[in-house]
């Protein structure tokens, strides 16, 4: 019970803080907005992508296995993006299709297409925050960055792979999210993540996502070659591939709805 | 060179007390180096082969240490609005539990349904606030007919729920993870007691065990010691009559008490349940040395020798037989090296030290303590008295205690034979203890208390979701079920055929496995995707599930029986499904094969300890005569004692493992000193009859004050909380009053029988100082 008497400590505390300090946390905030804005605005505009991921997990003893599938994504620009991706490995759920609408204010849309019973199911759920393919990426982590979804604030400078970097933490405003917080790192040249800390909900580092060579496509929009994350509290990592990334595909609306789910191979 | 450090202790007994105080203070500074362990591991060695297949397991599926709240209502119904509020409230805070990584109860279990083509999957209570009528029925349906709840997290009865918390200890420093973790959630249960105080909160789990192991130790440290010291103090007091002996002895022990402990923590040995109570046994052993030491002394005092001169005569008598008891007593405890588990030899080790620092003590600080110390002539006592017509009796009538002891010896010895092994980690509580409590409280009223992980591998990637791997493992689950010591069976199956029926609109008839592979591997597909985090299936499938963990939980069986229900088990599996590779593993696996690991370790080496302890008696008394008459009373006690303790309870864990190598180690003090004494009458020219009134009257006493001192030391580790402990210290202070009972009746018997041309075999030189 000894925490609740500091955590209630805590909170006299900040009511008596002088108006300085609260004008600080204002500015703060203010600062940690607009460099998520900013991110957000230079990744805007791409239009659509296909992508090939392949990743390989790894247990405490060093043991791998290996998930692909394929990712087509559609940007939406009122609102969340539209994602498809369709599993090839293990083979036994190959076929396999999962369509979702990122939602900025209500809870996203998924749908699950099964080859085995052929049929499209929706999944009604509010977890998102489990692990992706038995990974240590939960979906969550690889849903579209909107900015309704986090309150942001920022922290101070650092270099993370040899670049400046703003450390801004990001608060998940869903109250279902696995996070208590995240500590993301964005370099200054190009306002790109190289690395986010995640904290679980009794705020413990639960894992550490880096983000590695970063290339530039249509001159204007990187992507990462690869994503590694390591769960800082049972010692299993996943290392995340991208591969024939490519842009343009020339995807609409008819290409993320329900039909086009079945259709997916 | 014994005259050299005997005049300098008695000519300049600064000097001797400077040194010894330097020397303490060195060894004591070790004491800093010393840390607490209370962790099960401390039992296992690094290469125990239970232990390294539970690891391998814990590395491949998730780990599985845990803390279980069973909360119980007085109401007797955990689905009333109140009670399921409670379940929803303390599953929510208990994910603030410091390394927790999982969380399980009847209101975060994850519901799956069918709604039109939709699957719902949802914390079955997700808000206290939906609280119908219509939704508690539904909980209470579900609650009770889900494999996954049904006896587990809900008792059949529905009178008691429980609240299982999967911590992942970093295992930096693992005794305050331990603490912090359940302390947090013992302060959860006080708060929510506070609020609702018609509700029971018990704990349990690997979590509450480890701590129950650590503050039994800590209850043990703070409690026993202390009250060792004053027992010692009393009796020392009562039976040497001269508060300022008492007060030297007083003084040894602490001086060898700290060196020891300090040695330890130079060594890099830790404290933990066992050793925690080596300075109870050390100063058991240390307080015989010096009473040996004082009896002597007075005994010269009253011949009206003066008091140098007395303290030079005790020492000259004193010190051979005071060096090759401790040599004796040493190696008693160093056999515990070869004690499958860790810290019964680090209890081995740091006793050996402890006794051999004693020794050295009270042949050098001692006697330089007495030549300071006023001493006054001690009238004869009772007991000195006494052992002159214990003397006569004996010398009487031993045609007559001969044959009625070696029968009554014989009788009860032979029962030591049908004592069985039993080593449940449980069990080691006593009932007082409010672990135990818990414990036995889970047991009666919800599901069992121990675990037993099966593994499965279908050697092939993805083989989980083959439809025959999943037949036989559901085979092999239901096997489970049937056998009467299991009460809850976790397994992947249950989770298959759930989903089969969700995606068949619910239908009951489809409550059954999927039959091709493509569709099981997809359900858990959009299963897996549908889960929280901390509630995924990594606990009951590996990285590439090629493998499945199955978790029975059984009721709390002795270590025979939960050996034999493994046993059972693998070669079911081996029988029926030999094309799968399987394993069974868990801390009460460890437990039930450590005994026996042990207690096959341990009697190997008593003959050993038995042969070489003879060896040094006949070295030490040059008379292979004598060391013949010596294993009657070397033998004799440890195996009556086990015969009693037969009779007495017939159950031997760890602790009992060690008693007999312990024991012969001290109780072969007695005859050491018994026969010194009877060689020194001969020497002197006496008759057997003689000869053994001689050793009465010279060694009697010191032998029933030492007894006296040893039995009340180990009757205070009797009374420990923990049963290792408690039982050890309880059999080992009845085979020393076996032994002394031995010593003074049957020794002297035999020797009056058997021992009539002694006086010509003698032929010892006269030079000799013992």
């Amino acid at each position: 019970m000894k925490k609740y008497l500091l955590h209630s400590l805590l909170s006299l505390g900040l009511c008596l803080l002088p108006a300085s300090v609260v004008a600080e946390q204002d500015a703060a905030m203010a600062e940690g907005l607009r460099i998520a804005t900013e991110r957000k605005v230079r990744d805007t505009g791409w239009g659509d992508t296909e992508v090939v991921m392949t990743m390989i997990l790894r247990d405490a003893r060093g043991r791998e296995s290996r998930r692909e599938m394929r990712t087509l994504t559609l940007e939406v620009l009122d609102d969340g993006d539209k994602a498809l991706t369709i599993f090839d490995e293990p083979r036994d759920v190959r076929g396999s299709a999962f369509l979702t609408h990122t939602k900025t204010m209500v809870p996203d849309e998924q749908w699950l297409f099964l080859p085995a019973v052929n049929r499209v199911r929706r999944i009604v759920s509010r977890n998102k925050s489990g692990p992706f393919m038995g990974s240590e990426y939960a979906y969550e982590d690889l849903s579209s960055f909107e900015l309704e979804k986090f309150s942001f604030t920022y922290l101070h400078d650092d270099e993370v792979h040899g670049e400046l970097c703003y450390v801004v933490e990001q608060i998940p405003q869903d109250e279902y999210s696995g996070y208590s917080r995240m500590v993301v790192w964005i370099d200054k040249s190009h306002y790109r993540v190289q690395k986010i800390d995640y904290y679980d909900r009794r705020d413990s580092l639960l894992k550490t996502l880096t983000i590695h060579d970063y290339k530039l496509y249509k001159d204007e929009f990187w992507r990462a070659d690869r994503m590694e994350m390591v769960n800082a509290q049972n010692q299993k990592s996943t290392t995340l591939l991208m591969t024939d990334i490519q842009f343009d595909r020339g995807f609409t609306d008819a290409d993320f709805d329900n039909n086009a789910l079945q259709r997916a191979r | 060179m014994q005259q050299f450090w005997l005049n300098s202790a008695l000519r300049r007994p600064w000097l001797t007390i400077s040194w010894a105080l330097i020397l303490t203070l060195a060894l004591a500074a070790g004491m800093g180096q010393l840390y607490f362990r209370g962790d099960y591991r401390i039992f296992f060695s690094p290469d125990n082969p239970q232990m390294l297949a539970f690891e391998q397991m814990q590395n491949e599926f998730n780990k599985s240490d845990n803390i279980m709240v069973a909360i119980a209502p007085q109401s007797g119904d955990v689905f009333d609005e109140d009670m399921l509020t409670l379940i929803w409230q303390f599953t929510e805070a208990a994910w603030q539990t410091p390394y927790s990584s999982r969380v399980d109860s009847i209101s975060n279990f994850q519901h799956t349904e069918a709604m039109d083509d939709d699957l719902l999957v949802e914390d079955l209570l997700l808000n206290p606030a939906d609280l119908t009528e219509e939704k508690r029925a539904k909980i209470r349906a579900v609650s009770m007919t889900e494999p996954a709840l049904y006896r587990s997290l809900v008792s059949a009865d529905g009178a008691v729920a429980a609240i299982n918390i999967t911590v992942q200890l970093p295992e930096v420093d693992q005794n305050q993870e331990v603490v912090d973790a359940y302390e947090y959630v013992l302060g959860l249960s006080a708060y929510f007691a506070e609020k609702h105080p018609d509700v029971e909160f018990y704990h349990a789990g690997i979590l509450a065990l480890n701590y129950a192991f650590a503050s039994e130790a800590e209850k043990d440290a703070t409690t026993l010691v202390p009250l060792m010291f004053l027992v010692i103090i009393m009796m020392l007091v009562l039976l040497l009559r001269s508060a300022l002996a008492a007060l030297a002895t007083v003084i040894i022990i602490l001086v060898t008490i700290l060196s020891t402990l300090g040695v330890a923590g130079w060594l890099g040995i830790f404290l933990s349940t066992a050793t925690v109570n080596v300075p109870t046994i050390v100063m058991t052993l240390a307080v015989a040395d010096c009473v040996h030491v004082i009896v002597s002394m007075q005994y010269a005092l009253r011949q009206g020798k003066s008091k140098e001169e007395a303290i030079h005569y005790s020492m000259t008598r004193n010190v051979v037989p005071i060096f090759i008891t401790s040599i004796t007593t040493s190696i008693g405890f160093l056999t515990l090296n070869f004690s499958e588990v860790p810290i019964l030899r680090d209890l081995g080790n740091m006793t050996a030290v402890g006794v051999m620092l004693a020794c050295i003590f009270s042949v050098t600080l001692l006697p330089a303590l007495l030549r300071l110390l006023p001493a006054k002539v001690v009238p004869v006592s009772h007991t000195a008295k006494g052992m002159d017509k214990l003397a006569t009796f004996v010398v009487q009538q031993h045609r007559k205690i001969l044959p009625v002891g070696a029968v009554l010896m014989v009788a009860v010895a032979a029962f030591a034979g049908t004592n069985q092994v039993n080593d449940v980690a449980v069990k080691y509580f006593d009932t007082r203890t409010e672990f135990r409590q818990s414990l036995d409280f889970i047991e009666e009223n919800l599901t069992g208390t121990a675990n037993l992980d099966f593994a499965i591998d279908s050697q092939q990637t993805s083989g989980v979701n083959n439809p025959e791997f999943l037949a036989h493992v559901a085979a092999f689950s239901d096997w489970l079920h049937q056998q009467p010591e299991v009460t809850h069976v976790a397994s992947i199956t249950n989770v298959f055929k759930r989903l089969n029926k969700n995606m068949h609109g619910d239908d009951p008839a489809y409550y059954r496995l999927p039959e091709q592979q493509d569709l099981a591997a997809q359900y858990l597909l959009m299963f897996e995707m549908s889960l929280p985090f901390g509630l995924d299936l990594n606990n009951q499938l590996n990285l590439d599930k090629s493998a499945t963990r199955i978790t029975a939980t059984l009721q709390n069986l002795g270590s025979k029986e939960l050996t034999g229900f493994e046993q059972r088990a693998l070669s079911w599996l081996a029988e029926e499904m030999p094309q799968y590779d399987a394993s069974a593993a868990s801390t009460a696996l460890m437990f039930a094969h450590i005994g026996e690991r042990n207690m096959e370790s341990m009697l190997k080496t008593l003959p050993f300890a038995l042969i070489l302890i003879s060896g040094l008696l006949v070295i030490s008394l040059r008379s292979w005569r004598l060391g013949l008459f010596s294993l009657v009373p070397n033998i004799m006690p440890a195996l009556v004692g086990f015969g009693i303790w037969a009779l007495y309870s017939g159950e031997i864990n760890l602790g009992l493992s060690v008693v007999a190598s312990i024991s012969l180690g001290i109780i072969v003090d007695d005859t050491v000193h018994f026969l010194s004494k009877y060689q020194r009458g001969l020497q002197e020219g006496q008759t057997t009859e003689g000869a053994v009134r001689y050793a009465f009257n010279s060694v009697g006493r010191a032998l029933f004050v030492t007894t006296v001192v040893l039995v009340a030391g180990f009757a205070v580790l009797a009374m420990s909380g923990f049963r290792l402990n408690s039982d050890m210290g309880l059999l080992t202070g009845m085979i020393i009053v076996l032994a002394l009972i031995i010593d003074l009746l049957l020794l002297p018997a035999l020797l009056l029988r058997f021992d009539k041309k002694g006086r010509n075999d003698e032929k010892v030189p006269a030079t000799q100082s013992a």
